[in-house]
């Protein structure tokens, strides 16, 4: 490499807040007082807390060079599998902070928050549409929520039916929020293994599903990056002992416009805004979980729905079999208008992202199948799976690799997921990187294994250009210090 | 990791499947993880112990032993009361890693049935299980 | 597209790389049975231009503040956001950023969220503080849960009456799967929880009460905390306005083990509801029983201070069924929020903040007690509280709409007992001269 492209901004060390400040300072305009005190009974008068009192330049200096230090996807590509850390737009942003949105209270009167209705109400039109399925609520604020969602419906559709299930099935390149999710609703996890070319069989399937089993949670594409081409059977073995389909939807970058997943069997499904339609991670949230269901699982979603009649749009609580209330207002509103203004923007093109995110993810499979092991030789989605086989004759394993990424200005891919493949590298391009991108991607890490044969020390060593090198977790981990 | 040759074994005790030792002291049964669990585990940050008096059968998970990464059950080699722990892992869990069958010992059980001592397997038994074990 | 940077170049060379003839082609492993037999019915692709004619058009059909006086609270809050914190929050290495898996290049996030856990827990007088919750009414469901994994033998919890009642169905839809049993507190004539009820319920792993509650009442956390500890259950101090710990003493003083609750009130827009801020802290006795992520301080190889997400191995990513809880994504960006909010106030600050939101709540109070009009709960009360109005006053209400003054909530449908009767809420938003108006307006 002839150039390193470098990690992070101006390098400043800066004190933590309560190491800032001065008693007296003060960073905020305090509205005029207007009113008289009024006395507070001793009993209930406390003291306050004790927070740094910093001024305004102070808080804008401080989380300013913080920033610096930090990597975003306006920084660099992101290739992590099962992530979608595609391009956030910005025009999206400012529909999220329109005063009529930003400034709404959630339990105003109907008819005073009719825009804000309105864009749920087609909202979810959408989703049903993309996701070929009939309900949506928008109410799940990420996709572990969408996944409680789901299976709190299976759970209270099996008892709607005198139907008493208490197991669930789980394919082993899941997700951990799947079998999490899925305990939550008192449904034990009975894991499935996948066969040997990464995709679930339909024996399997077969073997697992009886009468006391509530259906499957299935990601499809799968977390391999691979499409579980036999899903029409296996809806149709779980439909035939009374069971349900539910698909865990955060690889649906790979499919859209080209699978109907209300065709193909699946009853419910989760999708995540904040992966598949643009929002931002925002450094770990906040994200948004939508659920989508089949007609007949409509009667049990959350509560309140959105009803469109002669007057307008209103909120209802006024379903029976409702599972109940998840959220305290209505969701991650604030990620909804972002996702909203997202599909309107692209409209057909959703399928061309689809399209170009599949290309991108082949491309790179393609050309570093050479470099590292591929443990599936065959055509893959959104994403790709390598592991560090060949790296570990030199003692170099997928944390090395990931690390030494981070010298060359890249964030690493997925690591050490999905637990079936030992040493995994997963790699999720996205449909807005671009070719020149990639191609930089590819040949630093190629690069990196030349290295690994040549210099491992460097891998070993590695990360050395970022603010800080590698962590010492086990310290963090055995003597926690979480507050300061 | 290690490689087997480099693990130490000790031959005064028995081992199970699941990498637990056992080792009869004075009537009760000491147990704790083998130096291939360790190795396997990493370095240990917490150790779940149970209560004493708490009753398990042979096999039933007791406890659990944490890496940074990844966490292990612990599962009782022989079933019994639990008649004292190690407190000293509180403080230094990583007493698993460094004397695994000494002061890194877990528990100690009042065995319900003696004869689950001789289902364990031998030092050279249970080597030969961790040979057969996929790198 | 501009997302997209593809050029029919690109494509056509990277298919050859590939060996597909066309995009199409590259869907081969999708069996014929699965592929979508119509494209996708969507409205034409919107051009920036027509898309921000579109929202401005939604986004007037709402009723917000300058236009309109909207006197709600019930666990949503108009508070002033100040610039420095919004415009911070535009620095894309914040937001456009992915959880802080890789340390190395997330200084930024981890060090900010060591500061916001490390306020919560100054604010909240509790020890550890994690990374944030969905929001209050979830980070309730997760407290209780929390209390049953550690209560292990224990299979019921008691609520207040008087938590949000959102947050009470919340909480209620989280059980009702399972084998857990949430037992509801009936409240006193004074507008506070009748904790007396404590005394009679068996095997309960917790106790939650919310302060100030929903009618606005400062409740006696310190009695409620002894009365679940009598009977060897946690104590749970639950909120929805964090503001009111500016002022009041903080659940930790008072006996609380778990404090949780709604953040929203620390900078972040009220957005119809959501993001929101679920806050969380407990004793240090608890931590590994805790849900959400945590960011730890360590060193690294070189024995540079840094900071780290830590004792991962409650989460599912690792524990997965046995995970404290399900939860991946949090809400990271909206905890970075509140820190950034916090810093600002300050501690001088956030004390004027509060008192200020109370004081112009009392003044509200005693003009309309002035005006002939009756405060329901005697109870002392933060920025929020409840009327007993007349029949006739659902009428006024509507015409008061008319003149784009929201005059509080009707409590009728969460209350039935409580028919005419209003919620409040009174913040630094609002002047002497809004409140003299509103006064004016109910009267005449």
């Amino acid at each position: 490499m002839k150039n390193v492209q470098g990690t992070t901004g101006l390098i400043f060390n800066e004190p933590l807040l309560w190491e800032k400040g001065k008693k007296g300072r003060c960073g905020f305009s305090l509205p005029v007082r207007d009113v008289k005190k009024y006395p507070l009974d001793k009993q209930f008068k406390g003291d306050g807390p004790d927070f740094p009192d910093l001024s305004e330049v102070d808080v804008v200096r401080h989380f300013t060079r913080l920033s610096q230090w930090n990597y975003g996807v306006d920084s660099g590509m992101y290739p992590l599998g099962s992530c979608t850390m595609k391009y956030n737009p910005k025009c999206n942003e400012k529909q999220a902070n329109l005063d009529g949105f930003a400034g709404a209270h959630p339990l105003l009167p109907s008819r005073l928050s009719q825009g804000a209705l309105r864009m749920m109400y087609e909202l979810e039109r959408l989703l049903a549409e993309i996701t070929g399925l009939d309900a949506v609520s928008l109410q799940p604020a990420a996709g572990a929520h969408g996944e409680l969602a789901g299976m709190l419906i299976f759970s209270a559709c099996h008892r709607s039916r005198g139907s008493l299930r208490s197991k669930i099935l789980i394919p082993d390149t899941a997700h951990g929020t799947n079998p999490s999710s899925s305990a939550l609703c008192g449904f034990h996890p009975v894991p499935v293994t996948s066969g040997g070319n990464g995709i679930l069989t339909p024996e399997s399937i077969s073997e697992g599903m009886d009468e006391e089993t509530a259906g499957i949670m299935i990601t499809n594409p799968n977390t391999l990056g691979l499409f579980e081409e036999n899903i029409r059977e296996i809806a149709r073995i779980v439909h035939s002992k009374g069971g349900l389909v539910y698909v865990d939807g955060a690889n649906m970058n790979a499919v859209m416009g080209m699978v109907s997943m209300g065709d193909i069997g699946v009853d419910a499904m989760h999708l995540n805004l904040h992966k598949t339609f643009s929002t931002p991670h925002g450094g770990g949230g906040p994200g948004s979980g939508p659920v989508c269901v089949a007609k007949f699982l409509e009667p049990f979603l959350p509560v309140p729905r959105i009803v469109k009649e002669e007057g307008g749009y209103s909120l209802s609580y006024d379903f029976q079999d409702t599972v109940g209330k998840l959220h305290a207002f209505h969701g991650n509103f604030g990620v909804l208008v972002r996702a909203y203004s997202y599909i309107l923007t692209m409209g057909e093109n959703l399928k061309k992202a689809s399209q170009l995110a599949v290309l991108n993810a082949n491309y790179i499979k393609e050309r570093l199948k050479d470099v590292f092991h591929l443990p599936y030789d065959r055509p893959c989605m959104h994403e790709c799976v390598f592991t560090d086989k060949k790296q570990q004759a030199v003692k170099i394993a997928t944390l090395d690799v990931a690390k030494r990424l981070m010298d060359y200005g890249f964030h690493p891919p997925t690591i050490y997921f999905p637990l079936v493949v030992h040493g995994a590298l997963m790699i999720e391009p996205t449909e807005t990187e671009s070719r020149e991108d990639i191609d930089l991607l590819i040949d630093t890490l190629k690069t990196i294994a030349e290295e690994a044969e040549e210099a491992p020390e460097r891998l070993h060593e590695a990360p050395t250009a970022p603010k800080v090198r590698r962590m010492d977790e086990t310290a963090a981990a055995r003597t926690p210090c979480l507050a300061g | 990791m290690k490689e087997i040759t480099e693990l130490n074994f000790p031959e005064d005790i028995r081992y199970s499947k699941d990498h637990e030792w056992g080792k009869s002291i004075d009537g009760k049964v000491r147990m704790g993880i083998s130096d291939y669990a360790q190795d396997q585990l990493g370095e240990i940050v917490f150790v779940e112990l149970p209560e004493v008096g708490d009753i398990f059968q042979k096999g039933e998970e007791c406890g659990t032993l944490e890496s940074v990464k990844a966490v292990s059950e612990l599962y009782m080699p022989v079933g019994g009361a639990v008649i004292s722990v190690n407190s000293q892992l509180e403080d230094s869990p990583d007493l698993v890693n460094s004397e695994p069958y000494g002061s890194g010992w877990i528990i100690d059980v009042a065995p319900s049935d003696a004869s689950e001592m001789d289902e364990l397997m031998d030092r050279d038994r249970y080597m030969e299980e961790l040979k057969g074990i996929e790198p | 597209m501009r997302y997209f940077p593809h050029t029919s170049e690109d494509i056509a060379a990277m298919l050859k790389v590939v060996g597909a003839d066309t995009l199409n082609d590259l869907f081969s492993t999708i069996p014929e049975d699965c592929r979508r037999k119509e494209g996708l019915s969507l409205p034409e692709a919107m051009t920036e231009w027509d898309l921000n004619r579109h929202m401005r058009e939604l986004s007037r059909d709402m009723a917000v503040c300058p236009d309109y006086k909207i006197y709600l609270g019930a666990g949503s809050y108009e508070h002033y956001i100040p610039a420095s914190v919004s415009y911070l929050l535009e620095r894309s290495e914040f937001s456009t950023a992915y959880t802080p898996y890789q340390p190395e290049i997330s200084q930024g996030t981890l060090q900010a969220m060591y500061e916001y856990q490390t306020l919560v827990t100054r604010l909240l007088g509790l020890d550890v503080a994690n990374a944030s919750m969905y929001d209050g009414a979830s980070a309730l469901a997760e407290a209780f849960k929390m209390s049953f994994n550690i209560k292990r033998k224990k299979k019921r919890v008691a609520i207040s009456g008087l938590v949000n009642p959102l947050y009470r169905r919340v909480v209620e839809t989280y059980f009702a799967p399972t084998e857990y049993r949430v037992v509801a507190l009936p409240y006193c004539k004074n507008g506070t929880t009748d904790l007396s009820a404590i005394g009679e319920i068996e095997e309960l792993a917790a106790v939650a009460v919310q302060s100030p509650n929903f009618f606005g009442c400062i409740e006696d956390l310190q009695s409620a905390a002894e009365a679940a500890h009598k009977k060897d259950a946690l104590f749970i101090a639950c909120f929805t306005e964090p503001l009111a710990y500016g002022l009041l003493k903080d659940p930790g003083c008072q006996g609380a083990d778990i404090a949780c609750g709604e953040g929203q009130s620390f900078g972040i827009p009220q957005s119809f509801g959501g993001p929101g801020l679920g806050m969380f802290a407990v004793k240090t006795d608890y931590v590994r029983k805790m849900p959400g992520r945590l960011v730890g301080r360590t060193r690294d190889v070189d024995g540079k201070e840094g900071f780290v997400l830590t004792l991962a191995t409650r989460e599912q990513h690792i524990r997965r069924e046995k995970a404290t809880s399900n939860i991946c994504s949090n809400q990271g960006l909206c905890a970075l929020t509140a820190a950034m909010y916090l810093a600002a106030t300050g501690g001088v600050g956030i004390r004027d903040l509060a008192g200020l939101n109370r004081d112009k709540t009392e003044y509200l109070k005693e003009r309309l007690g002035e005006a002939g009009l009756k405060v329901a709960f005697e109870a002392p009360t933060f920025n929020e509280f409840v009327v007993a109005f007349p029949e006739s006053f659902a009428a006024k209400h509507e015409e008061l709409i008319e003149k784009k003054i929201v005059a509080g909530l009707p409590l009728v449908s969460y209350y039935p007992e409580l028919a005419h009767h209003y919620l409040l809420c009174v913040t630094e938003t609002k002047t002497r001269d809004d409140l003299d108006a509103l006064v004016a307006e109910i009267t005449s």
